[in-house]
């Protein structure tokens, strides 16, 4: 479902505290220029993402999920980049399963100083995104809107 | 001696100004067992002036060369000129990029199949046969001959390009020089200009920076110096007399260094071609014959001295082994007492005559 | 839920590419906002005001603002809807600066996605619940990693202000590259009788406990609870029985050990005090080079030695020790400058670093002051000096600028003109840097009083040549070539993080840029905080910088512990798990996955549960996304939270 009809996809990202989202603020800072489909949800840790948070999304009209987490081994959290790992590749291994393709999904490292690579990284995704064009509605699936707000225990 | 095979590309030089460098190298690579096959009709390989105005006639030059070979069959070949191996390598690189390669394309209506590999010969020298068998063909070693080597700009940049020793402190020449016998002498301007082709735009030039490397050879105390780019032995060579007019008075030869391995291998002048030289070598082989001399009568006198040292080293112990025999019951503490004065190796020998004296 | 939205324009940096206004006007319409408006800055004092008087005067239980990045702003807007009498949690921030108007220029998308991430954020806080803090007491000790001139300062600062000190340092002694110092720029003072008394107060201090020699190993626990490892590492000699008399350093046979503390000018033995003014000064064995370690045989320290202190056969001690904070102040080092082959890449005797020629020129140095050509000790009469080796140089990996260079090398050429009266200096720099409090007028001084030869350009070639070195390089104001003959030429090489930066700050768990230099919290308003609390900066490791500046930045690390430190409780922050025990099946995935055991296991009537220790819990949320029941949430950011700003961006 694309906003600003014709202009921009719709690119959902889920950056960790520490890192990339201080990276996209040391982009911002840099004045380092960006597509401006991307719209970053804040969580405290790459190991923090439910892989189900992307679905929900990919399946709620997303047309791409970008994650970016610490690079491995400069976690704030120790370790949790390395599940963050683990669990986003088995994702994007089962995302043509799921009959969604995968390049509609990327996870990368960022670190807090590296404006200028989330730029890249921004810049890429959404080009890629953009080759991809809008994603297709999923046959059968119900509109987020009209969905009672789902619950944790069903994630 | 495993034999390799590759494609030559002479280069234009090759046929005249630098002919020595040519039929040396063709000599040399015989000897080493390196069978080269002459790329059919070859021409330019588009350095100047070609790709000094228009880069994709230069490369369509070079990929015509590279066509050639693929004719013959030919994927993998060298070339003595450093200059030519630049222009070569870069048209190989620039046509890695599809829009780049297409123009060629259009120029040359032979697109390239193989995947091509050009070095020079200086590097399949001494990568693909190396020092220690190089030595092993010596026949007439280079033993008192002082040298320096000089590598010219382009024989290992630009670094990313030719990918071949130190950059800015080249090794191989000097490890190939060493291997022949000669006294390979420091020399800080390997790389350094030598004025290249300034002789034609600005003729002042040449001979200054050309004379800046022959006055330090001259100053390091070297005979020769030795070369592998036709360009530079020009420079080197034949200016010598602009070079003295700048005030510069080095009259040094200015050989390659297959001419110094054929000559080396023992093979014959009209292969060796030291005649093609402008400044005489001779003078530089005299001195070399001297020092030789020289060298050898005082490694004749210190392995003399050596041996001298060794028998009376031999003669105390076998003095101490006679005394020690004498007084049975302290034998071991004069066969430890001669063993200390007398060289290690010989301790066993002192040994055996105190056993001996006892039996 | 009643919320209020509150569209910053900070200035024109939002509203030049934002229509704060619209923004304003479209989330009106969102759920459960009762009030909506635009607002000039929103975290100045007027701002601020406004929101408490609108969370008043509507009876807002919800508060959004957007403006700048939540990194800045949360804490100062959370304190003031907290004064309007809500809970702190019951606030969220849209980052419409730094993610939106700063990175493009089109008004129609960048209003759009502001719009948008407006409705994330209240879509989001219409499920915050209150939190609250728990407190926690705090361990009233700090570390200093480091005992260069930042980690002693700091060290010194805060043992002053009543706060318990301990010091690790690397080396065998305190003082870092300051202590290798003749002078210091610009008053050209002694370097070792302005840190010498300094060094001694670290030694003396009742609060202060040194750890020379030694090594963090490990570091656990969280902000006033740090559990620390400390390695010390084996000198091979009883520190409680050496007195410093350096006999053994007179005796020992081994003299050709390479001298670190004199940086390779001249050899050393292989049992070292590394200067005289060395603290602590006691002898170690640098086993690399000791004969009993390499040879098996020897034993002429442990023999000469009359307090008998010697032992071969000592091995690595570990420290365990609990402190509330941790300053790291570990430097810098010399980029190694051997990659110019250009400059012959350490083939030429005569060419030798800054540092080494500082060790020429001090008194107390391996050359008593004297300088003296390293190949032939004749003295020098024309000393070239390089800038910018390793400094602003892409080729090499380093583009950026060292800072202190051009300082040092105009303090150096002046002590040359001292040292050798009929001596000339030449200076190739590429730009004089020398904004300090009389370091302009010192880079003057060096050329109009003590003639040095400024040249503005490159160094393309050094090369020997009849005992001398020709230095060939470029004259850009002239515009031709140069070239000067000298009898030593000096590299002012540039610094790089130290070795082992990224480790260090991976065991400290802080972030550090491309080149190892340790993250600041904010480059302009948090410059000796890391985004780790409790771990503070001071001085090069942070970013390469002159004596002065690593003094301030010591001063302010330690200001910022003795700050944290002053408190007997912390609070701690209640954005941590919990777990619902009805949900939870005591599978113990969240306790495997837990990077800080802050989750246990409990028996509830004979069922196994999990249980968050509150105070340990850091907050990172693994264990929220490992539970397979969802029965684990982390507050302030649970499943259902993230969905809500899921959905509110997919609903259209």
């Amino acid at each position: 479902m694309s906003v600003l009809e014709g202009k921009e996809l719709r690119v959902v990202g889920f950056l960790c505290n520490w890192c990339s989202y201080g990276g996209a603020d040391t982009a911002g800072v840099g004045r380092f220029t960006q597509p401006t489909d991307l719209r970053i949800i804040r969580v405290p840790c790459s190991g923090r993402i439910n892989p189900l948070f992307v679905m929900k999304a990919l399946v709620g009209g997303a047309d791409g999920v970008l994650v970016s987490g610490c690079h491995p081994r400069d976690c704030h959290y120790a370790e949790g980049n390395y599940y963050a790992r683990r669990r986003l590749e088995v994702l994007k291994g089962l995302l043509p399963v799921l009959g969604i393709d995968p390049r509609r999904f990327e996870y990368t490292w960022v670190s807090a100083s590296e404006g200028q690579r989330w730029q890249h990284v921004v810049e890429t995704f959404t080009a890629q995104i953009h080759a991809l064009g809008p994603a297709q509605p999923f046959a059968g699936a119900s509109r987020p809107a009209d969905r009672h707000r789902p619950d944790a225990a069903a994630v | 001696m495993s034999r390799i095979d590759v494609g030559y590309f002479p280069g234009c030089s090759g046929l005249g100004t630098s002919m020595e460098y040519e039929r040396s190298t063709r000599a040399v690579c015989r000897e080493l067992g390196i069978g080269l096959r002459e790329i059919p009709d070859w021409n330019c390989c588009g350095s100047t002036p070609a790709h000094s105005t228009d880069a994709a006639l230069s490369a369509a030059l070079a990929s015509r060369v590279f066509a050639q070979g693929e004719k013959a069959g030919i994927g993998d070949m060298i070339t003595p000129c450093p200059s030519c191996l630049k222009n070569l390598r870069a048209a190989l690189e620039h046509l890695e990029d599809p829009l780049f390669s297409a123009r060629v394309e259009a120029l040359t209506e032979r697109p390239l199949q193989m995947r091509h590999r050009i070095r020079s010969v200086l590097q399949v020298i001494i990568e693909d046969v190396g020092p220690a068998k190089i030595k092993a063909r010596v026949r007439r070693s280079l033993k008192g001959l002082k040298v320096v080597p000089y590598y010219g700009c382009l024989m290992t940049r630009p670094e990313k390009l030719m990918r071949f020793d130190d950059p800015e402190n080249p090794v191989a020449l000097d490890r190939l020089l060493e291997a022949l016998g000669a006294e390979v002498l420091a020399f800080p301007l390997k790389t350094d200009c030598c004025g290249g082709s300034f002789a034609i735009p600005a003729r002042a030039v040449t001979p200054r920076l050309a004379g800046r490397i022959l006055d330090m050879a001259g100053e390091a105390g070297a005979d020769a110096v030795v070369v592998a780019c036709p360009l530079c032995q020009m420079n080197l060579d034949l200016r010598q007399g602009q070079i003295r007019a700048g005030g510069v008075d080095r009259a040094l030869p200015v050989p390659y260094f297959t001419q110094l391995m054929a000559y080396a291998f023992g093979l014959p002048e009209q292969e060796a071609a030291f005649r093609k030289l402008v400044q005489d070598i001779q003078p530089a082989f005299a001195c070399m014959s001297r020092r030789a001399a020289d060298i050898e009568a005082e490694e004749g006198k210190v392995a003399a001295a050596e041996a001298e040292k060794a028998r009376k080293a031999a003669e105390r112990a076998a003095k101490a082994a006679e005394k020690a025999a004498e007084k049975t019951g302290t034998k071991d503490a004069a066969a430890d007492g001669a063993g200390k004065k007398s060289a290690a190796a010989k301790k066993p020998k002192g040994k055996a005559d105190v056993d001996g004296g006892e039996a | 839920m009643k919320i209020g939205v509150f569209i910053c324009h900070c200035g024109s940096n939002i509203a030049g590419t934002v229509d704060c206004a619209g923004v304003a006007r479209r989330a009106a319409a969102y759920p459960d906002v009762v009030y909506s408006t635009d607002i000039m800055y929103a975290c100045a004092e007027p701002g601020q005001d406004a929101v408490i008087a609108a969370v008043k005067e509507h009876g807002l239980t919800g508060v959004v603002v957007a403006s700048c990045t939540p990194r800045m702003h949360e804490p100062t807007f959370r304190k003031a809807v907290e004064r309007a009498g809500l809970n702190r949690y019951m606030f969220e921030m849209a980052n419409i600066r730094e993610h939106v108007s700063w990175i493009g220029k089109d008004m129609e998308a960048n209003t759009n996605k502001a719009a948008e991430l407006v409705r994330m954020a209240a879509a989001k806080l219409r499920l915050n619940r209150e939190l609250k803090p728990k407190s926690f007491p705090v361990t009233k000790r700090l570390l200093v990693i480091g005992g260069g001139v930042a980690g002693i300062q700091a060290a010194l600062d805060a043992a002053e202000a009543g706060l318990e000190v301990i010091m690790v340092e690397k080396q065998p002694t305190i003082g870092g590259k300051m202590a290798k110092l003749d002078k210091t720029f610009p008053t050209v003072d002694c370097s070792s009788c302005i840190l010498g008394p300094r060094m001694v107060d670290v030694a003396q201090h009742p609060n202060i406990t040194l750890y020379a020699y030694s090594e963090l190993e490990e570091v656990s626990g969280y902000v006033g609870n740090f559990d620390v490892k400390i390695r010390k590492k084996a000198t091979c000699v009883d520190w409680d029985k050496c007195t410093g008399c350096g006999l053994c350093t007179e005796k020992c046979p081994s003299k050709k050990s390479y001298d670190r503390f004199n940086e390779g000018v001249g050899p050393t033995t292989a049992i070292i005090i590394p200067f005289p003014q060395a603290i602590p000064k006691k002898a170690s064995i640098e086993r690399d080079y000791c004969r009993m370690f390499n040879q098996g045989k020897c034993g002429v320290c442990a023999k000469v030695c009359p307090t008998g202190a010697v032992d071969y056969a000592m091995q690595d001690e570990f420290v365990d020790v609990k402190v509330g904070g941790i300053v790291a102040a570990t430097g810098y080092d010399l980029v190694d400058w051997t990659v110019y082959g250009e400059y012959g890449a350490g083939r030429y005797p005569d060419v030798v670093t800054s540092l080494q020629y500082e060790r020429m020129l001090s008194a107390s140095g391996p050359t008593g002051g004297h300088i003296k050509r390293p190949s032939d000790g004749k003295e020098p009469k024309n000393v070239v000096f390089v800038q910018c080796v390793a400094s602003r140089d892409p080729s090499v990996g380093r583009p950026y600028c060292s800072g202190f260079c051009c300082m040092y090398t105009a303090k150096q050429a002046i002590l040359t003109k001292d040292h050798i009266p009929d001596s000339q200096s030449y200076v190739f720099y590429m730009d004089i840097r020398s904004p300090g409090k009389g370091y302009d007028e010192f880079t003057r001084r060096v050329q109009e009083e003590y003639g040095a030869k400024y040249i503005r350009g490159r160094v393309s070639m050094i090369y020997p040549k009849g005992g001398k070195l020709l230095v060939r390089g470029a004259d850009t104001l002239m515009g031709g070539q140069v070239e000067v003959e000298a009898d030593l030429v000096v590299l002012a090489v540039g610094g790089e993080a130290a070795a082992g930066s990224p480790a260090l700050a991976e065991k400290l768990r802080i972030s550090y840029d491309g080149y190892g230099f340790f993250m600041e919290g904010h480059p302009k308003l948090k410059p000796v905080e890391t985004n780790t609390a409790g771990v503070f900066l001071a001085g090069a490791c942070q970013g390469l910088k002159d004596i002065p500046s690593s003094v301030a930045q010591g001063s302010a690390a330690a200001a910022k512990a003795i700050g944290l430190l002053s408190r007997n409780m912390l609070d701690s922050d209640p954005q941590i798990a919990s777990v619902s025990v009805n949900r939870c099946v005591g599978c113990r995935k969240c306790i495997e996955v837990c990077p800080f055991k802050a989750i246990q296991e409990i028996d509830m009537r004979g069922l196994p549960k999990a249980e968050v220790i509150e105070t340990v819990c850091q907050g990172c949320g693994l264990c929220n996304a490992t539970c397979p029941q969802g029965a684990i949430q982390l507050s302030h950011f649970t499943d259902n939270q993230i969905l809500a700003e899921v959905e509110a961006l997919c609903r259209f």
